[in-house]
């Protein structure tokens, strides 16, 4: 696990100085620029678990690259201080420091940072070089490397050779031969073509849930935050603005710059019906009395009823025809006179695929977590609210 | 105002180093010329027309150019037929071996200064001056430390040539791309790994081209140091200048062209500005290679049968 504590940081200062102008107080970012230096992140805290695929994002400038490099400490903090499975980063000795970068944390860059003279096996094999491990070990284990990423054959080439997609599954590859735990990526697939893009995620995807490493992705693309982000942490100005799941960012913008920022993206793929759902208005059981449903039904005007089983699944659903003949021939109970006419759907379903069903039934959507039981209803109009807008009170902060 | 004596004061300076730590300059005098001579002897022993052969294979090799080598192995004959032969070498020996000291000099100084901005800083007002002191102040004192010779040449040669080194070290080294070298650092290298595997191979072309211009400073220094009594093609061009003998001197200065056309060529091809560039960062990155680690590497693992 990672934790970042307050991380900070001051470039073009003496350390000294720039802990001098932090101290101001009051706008600390306005200090350091009259001092003569840049708060490229100030005071940022988070952290990420084990096996977790943690997003930052932001526009260019933003921290997100110093804040990662702050990690594995190939930037110094000017203040604050990274946790790595309760170990202070900061305190390690050089050789500590040299272990956690060799076996714990691999990288990846945005411009593939190959090295030109090196074949790519070699460029793969350079972690365990670095670690001395033998020549023969290591090329064998860089060609395993290469084959998870899909360049199994191709070790003998020399990276200017490739293109740009596969310079970076050699970056991959170079970041996996020496097993680590995390994997750090800074805009590892942004100087790539839409297409690729595509395949490479869907490649990170995979990879992580087959390895479960830990994963810190930078990108300053909304869309493939959301597309493989568990969580995403949104930067500016080297400030958090926010940090939440895809699905919260969305539907609830802290401020006008997330807004703005998730205004173009394809809302229907990451609204899930968890985000678009609301409660109930009536629910029922299935060993309550027919009549008093109905007069809980007529109260609140609606034209169905989900009613559960005691283990809290759904059984189906009544409507006021249903449960009126159930009174007339007198039952006690609903145990013979629900319906199915209803449509249930598992709550991280992406509203893409289920705002068709919406409105087909009496009853609206219903949605059912992991263990089947009843979490919530999306009527059609819940839908329309969710592909149209982002809440009314963000705009007016924008 | 009154006048400042630095002259004066530059001149005791001198003489206190003279009278001081001469002994120093006697023995450096005295290795300086065992390493030309040993160079000169090894240059003069094949046949003139064996040596032409290697001059010209190297030309083939490097350069690919096959009017290069023809350009080579014709302009060598005509130096023979000039009967400047000998001079020749013993200019190349001086070449040789000044250029050995600046690079050796020269380069660490370089990747020093690459890695701190303060020796930067310090550095460059120094090569400044270096560069930009006119050649004949060199040659004053060096005689005044080594006497008449070869040696004050040498030395005088070395410190004119050896500021290219630094700085087109310097420059190579700062022009390598920000990002490899902190993928490099991203993977916990050991200490001098990153200078040695990554850095250097790739600041390589920019460091070869320093090579080819120390070189050929040192070339036209030579023929400067000719007026201390540099032996060589230095020699003849200030004989025939000091008695208005105009065919000696252009003699003489034909084969100092001759000289730098090939070793122009020949460096600079080193330094892969034409196409090899990998071959021979390749080339280098195996002489940086560790030994002793890289050869038991290549023995296979046995496991106790
Ligand atoms: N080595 C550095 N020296 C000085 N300023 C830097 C350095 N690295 C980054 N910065 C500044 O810090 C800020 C954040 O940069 P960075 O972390 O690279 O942002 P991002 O990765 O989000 O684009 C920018 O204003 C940038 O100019
Ligand atoms: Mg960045």
């Amino acid at each position: 696990m990672i934790e970042a504590r307050h991380l900070t940081k001051v470039f073009d200062l003496p350390p000294a100085r720039a802990r001098r102008a932090l101290d101001t107080g009051t706008d600390r970012g306005r200090a350091v620029r009259e001092a003569g230096g840049v708060l490229a992140v100030d005071d940022v805290s988070f952290s990420v678990q084990q096996g977790e695929l943690f997003v930052v994002m932001g526009l260019s400038g933003s921290g997100k690259s110093t804040v990662i490099r702050m990690i594995n400490r190939l930037v110094a903090p000017t203040a604050g201080n990274v946790v790595y499975d309760g170990t202070d980063v900061g305190g390690m000795t050089r050789q500590q420091l040299r272990e956690l970068r060799n076996k714990r944390v691999g990288m990846v860059f945005q411009h593939f940072a190959l090295f030109p003279h090196r074949t790519v096996r070699e460029n793969a094999a350079y972690g365990l070089k670095a670690r001395g491990m033998p020549r023969r070990e290591r090329l064998q284990r860089a060609d395993r490397a290469l084959e998870q990423v899909g360049l199994g054959q191709r070790g003998d080439a020399y990276p200017d050779e490739f293109s740009g997609g596969m310079k970076q599954r050699v970056g991959l590859a170079r970041a996996l031969t020496t097993d680590p735990d995390v994997l750090i990526m800074d805009e590892p697939f942004s100087a790539l073509d839409p297409l690729t893009r595509r395949s490479m995620q869907e490649q990170l995807l995979e990879l992580q849930r087959d390895f479960r490493k830990t994963i810190i992705f930078v990108t300053h693309d909304l869309n493939e935050a959301m597309r493989i982000g568990d969580r995403i942490m949104v930067m500016r100005d080297g400030r958090i603005v926010q940090l939440g799941t895809g699905p919260e960012i969305i539907s609830r913008p802290a401020d006008g710059y997330v807004h703005d920022f998730v205004s173009d993206v394809d809302r229907t793929r990451v609204l899930t019906a968890s985000t678009v759902m609301q409660p109930p208005w009536v629910t029922a059981t299935l060993d309550e009395d027919p009549a008093s449903v109905l007069a809980r039904m007529e109260e609140s005007r609606g034209r169905g009823v989900y009613v559960t089983d005691p283990g809290g699944e759904i059984a189906g659903v009544v409507t006021p025809a249903l449960l009126s003949e159930a009174i007339a021939e007198h039952r006690a109970d609903l145990g013979d006179c629900v319906g199915d006419d209803y449509t249930a759907v598992p709550d991280d379903t992406p509203l893409v695929e289920f705002c068709h069903l919406a409105g087909g039934h009496t009853v609206p959507l219903a949605v059912v977590d992991r263990n089947k039981h009843l979490v919530g209803v999306v009527p059609r109009a819940r839908v329309l609210d969710a592909i149209a807008s982002a809440p009314k009170d963000v705009n007016e902060h924008a | 105002m009154p006048r400042i004596p630095v002259g004066t004061a530059i001149e005791s300076a001198l003489q206190w180093l003279v009278d001081h730590v001469g002994g120093f300059f006697d023995a450096l005098s005295a290795v300086l010329l065992f390493a030309v001579n040993a160079v000169y002897t090894a240059l003069a022993t094949p046949m003139p027309f064996v040596l032409i052969a290697v001059f010209g294979l190297l030309a083939a090799v490097t350069v690919r150019s096959i009017s290069l080598t023809v350009f080579t192995v014709l302009a060598f004959l005509l130096v023979v037929g000039m009967q400047l032969w000998t001079q020749t070498l013993e200019t190349l020996a001086v070449v040789i071996i000044a250029a050995v000291i600046s690079i050796t000099i020269g380069v660490p100084i370089g990747i020093l200064a690459a890695n701190s901005p303060r020796v930067s800083v310090c550095v460059r007002p120094v090569l400044d001056f270096m560069q930009t002191l006119p050649v004949f102040v060199y040659l004053v004192p060096a005689v005044f430390f080594f006497g008449i010779g070869v040696v004050p040449g040498i030395v005088a040669t070395t410190v004119f040539a050896i500021p290219p080194a630094v700085r087109l070290t310097e420059l190579g080294i700062r022009q390598v791309d920000a990002e490899i070298v902190e993928a490099a650092r991203a993977f916990g290298p050991r200490p001098g790994q990153v200078l040695r595997e990554v850095q250097l191979p790739l600041a390589l072309p920019s460091i070869m081209t320093g090579v080819n211009q120390v070189i050929m400073l040192a070339l036209s220094m030579v023929v400067v140091a000719g007026l201390v009594g540099a032996a060589g093609l230095g020699g003849v061009v200030v004989n025939g200048v000091t008695q208005f003998n105009i065919g000696v001197a252009f003699e003489g200065g034909i084969a100092v062209v001759i000289l730098a056309i090939f070793l122009d060529r020949v460096t600079s091809a080193l330094g892969g500005s034409r196409g090899s560039g990998r071959r021979a960062r390749a080339a280098l990155d195996m002489l940086l290679r560790r030994r002793p680690r890289e050869e038991t590497d290549q023995v296979p693992v046995r496991t106790a049968a």
